[in-house]
């Protein structure tokens, strides 16, 4: 083969090997974003959908007070859940990588399994512990902390939270599992060479070089919760509705596709700069 | 390199050694890899712990560290017991063979991160941290990230970070072993310098017998977790105790054979030697073996006829494999002397037949 026959070949190869993904990623992300992204601009006459371009779809999510104080709420809800997974998975993965010994194998793999379970299952158990003739409230009155059940647990911005801190922290602990699992051990043993106690080697040393994994980390769990509407629809009630669950009822409800539309880019931009700005802070605190 | 600011702590007695290891054992599941070593090192030593991979000398440089725990014995620095302290508490400090400097801060905040979480006076850190850095000649390099420096540089910033804290003992993990060889022995010669202006006592781990005779004063050798032989490079290299440490330290020709009558027998050589009877082994340098000169004869040297099967030119040297006839081969290292062949009357003196243990 000559050098040119070989060029077209390795264009031709790369050409092939390429070729799906991208189809993928235009057919079912690029396209799917465009059609949103052009149907935000369109309108709703007499319940049917009119190519009338215009503004007002994001005029309204600016003027209606409710559009503005549900994605606070969710935003209020992400961030909490967020914390609480990074409170729950960090201590758990740093625990596991350095101080689990032989058990480690285990202790990781008894991490996964929740994993397997269907989130639906899961959103039902909490259902089921929460309400009022749940599990929980039997064994409040079975100890006679209350007489009667206590009814904010479930159907609360509470339960949305508890519930998707429950399902997020194994996807927050795996990210930061992974990054401590990389600290190589003899900067651990420099540290402490050098005079510094455990405390000091841990905020000196493991936390700083941990980071990308805690913002990977945290950036999972506040992204997964931003978007979710099954956690708020099963145990959220009205006082726990999320941004996801208003863009829900106008697709599937209210048949308001153009307005839905708009919120979904908006959520997008929101993601998109969040993932901009971990991205950047990820790449300040990698050291390779 | 200049550094006479960075001082060694008085010792309450000259004479007492800084570090007492005793009858100090460790064992990893079933595996004995240090089996009762007791050694003691004097201040401002350079002392080597030498051993093939696998001996158990990184093993007692971690126990010294505090990295690991004695399976029985005890270690005492300057009058008190070590193996007790966290790492932390123990005024020793390490050069780690992969260096372990910390990729997110800059060669200055890698040097000054022992004097910090030792709460060391904030108006004493930058200096000592700029003596240090000038004492290994990178204090060009204090805002560079160790990702950016070279493995000799950074083996550099690993010493600076380790002496700013003016340690009792400095501990060294096969610390030149990662160098290409150039710059190895130029590091080993500015390490040997370092260590005389600052007179901390080194502790150095190394499997490399050249460089243990090269830096220091006295080497320990380790044969699988226990000490063959600890003496200064000169006496070990000159009076090996075992045949193990003749053949590890130098080259050498060992010669079995047996004392009958006060007469030595080794195959077809042959010498007096007033010791009892029984069998015996010798170790005899190829260099202690000569060309003989022509005609005279000396009652304390052994001559043998013996021919030329091998040669290798070694620029300053000859190194030649000889049959002293019976299949008895030895190596014999002569000045560069020009190709030789067939026979040739050769001399050592009975002397430099060192008796060694098997």
């Amino acid at each position: 083969m000559s050098r040119t026959d070989l060029a077209m070949y390795s264009r031709a190869y790369k050409t092939i090997v390429s070729a799906p993904p991208i189809l993928w990623v235009a057919l079912f992300l690029l396209l799917p974003y465009a059609l949103m992204f052009v149907h935000s601009f369109w309108a709703v006459q007499d319940g049917a959908l009119v190519h009338h371009w215009n503004l007002d779809n994001y005029k309204k999510l600016f003027t209606n007070p409710l559009y503005a104080q549900v994605l606070f709420r969710t935003m209020r809800i992400a961030a909490s859940v967020t914390l609480c997974s990074l409170l729950l998975g960090y201590p758990l993965a740093y625990y596991l990588s350095f101080h689990s010994g032989p058990r480690k194998e285990l202790l990781y793999q008894l991490v996964i399994v929740p994993l397997w379970v269907s989130y639906l299952v899961r959103g039902y158990a909490w259902k089921t512990i929460l309400g009022s003739e749940g599990v929980l409230n039997g064994f409040l009155q079975y100890l006679h902390i209350t007489h009667e059940p206590v009814s904010f647990l479930l159907y609360s911005p509470f339960a949305v939270i508890l519930m998707l801190t429950h399902i997020y922290t194994p996807f927050v602990f795996l990210p930061i599992y992974a990054s401590l699992e990389h600290i190589p051990r003899p900067l651990v043993e420099a540290s402490q060479d050098l005079g510094a106690s455990p405390a000091s080697t841990f905020f000196r040393v493991i936390l700083p070089l941990s980071i990308p994994g805690l913002l990977a980390g945290a950036t999972f769990a506040f992204l997964l919760s931003l978007g979710d509407f099954l956690a708020p629809l099963l145990v959220g009630g009205s006082s726990g509705t999320m941004i996801a669950n208003i863009v829900q009822t106008l697709f599937g409800a209210v048949y308001d596709w153009p307005l839905g539309a708009a919120i979904s880019v908006g959520i997008l931009l929101i993601t998109i700069s969040l993932l901009f700005l971990t991205e950047r802070l990820e790449k300040r605190w990698s050291f390779k | 390199m200049s550094s006479a600011a960075i001082s060694q702590p008085a010792s309450v007695d000259a004479n007492a050694p800084l570090l007492e290891v005793r009858a100090v054992a460790k064992r990893f599941g079933s595996r004995d890899v240090l089996k009762n070593i007791s050694l003691n090192i004097a201040s401002g030593e350079f002392l080597t712990l030498l051993g093939e991979s696998g001996s158990g000398k990184t093993t007692l440089l971690r126990l010294i560290a505090g990295f690991e725990q004695p399976t029985s014995g005890e270690i005492w620095m300057s009058g008190e017991r070590l193996d007790m302290l966290p790492p932390h508490k123990r005024r020793v400090n390490t050069v780690f063979q992969n260096y372990a400097l910390f990729p997110h801060l800059n060669v200055r905040d890698n040097v000054a991160y022992g004097l910090r979480v030792q709460g060391a006076p904030k108006n004493e850190i930058p200096a000592r941290v700029d003596e240090a850095l000038n004492m290994v000649k990178m204090a060009g390099f204090a805002a560079a990230r160790p990702s950016r420096l070279s493995g000799g540089q950074q083996q550099r910033v690993a010493l600076a970070r380790a002496l700013v804290n003016r340690p009792q003992l400095l501990l060294l993990d096969e610390p030149l072993s990662a160098l290409d060889a150039n710059l190895r022995k130029q590091m080993q010669s500015e390490l040997k310098s370092l260590q005389r202006e600052i007179g901390i006592t080194f502790l150095f781990v190394t499997h490399d017998q050249e460089e243990a005779m090269a830096l220091s004063d006295r080497i320990a050798l380790l044969r699988d977790g226990a000490l063959e032989q600890v003496a200064s490079p000169r006496e070990i290299y000159a009076r090996p105790a075992t045949a193990y440490t003749a053949r590890f330290i130098g080259q050498t020709n060992l010669l079995p054979g047996e004392i009958r009558r006060s007469i030595a027998t080794c195959g077809v050589l042959r010498w007096p030697l007033d010791e009892p009877d029984g069998p015996v082994l010798f170790s005899l340098r190829p260099e202690m073996i000569r060309l003989s000169p022509d005609g005279k004869r000396q009652t304390n040297e052994v001559k043998f006829r013996a021919s030329v099967q091998q040669q290798v030119f070694a620029g300053a040297s000859e190194l030649l494999e000889v049959d002293c006839g019976a299949g008895q081969l030895l190596r014999v290292r002569l000045p560069a002397c020009g190709p030789l062949t067939g026979e040739h009357e050769f001399v050592f003196s009975i002397a430099d037949a060192i008796r060694v243990a098997n």
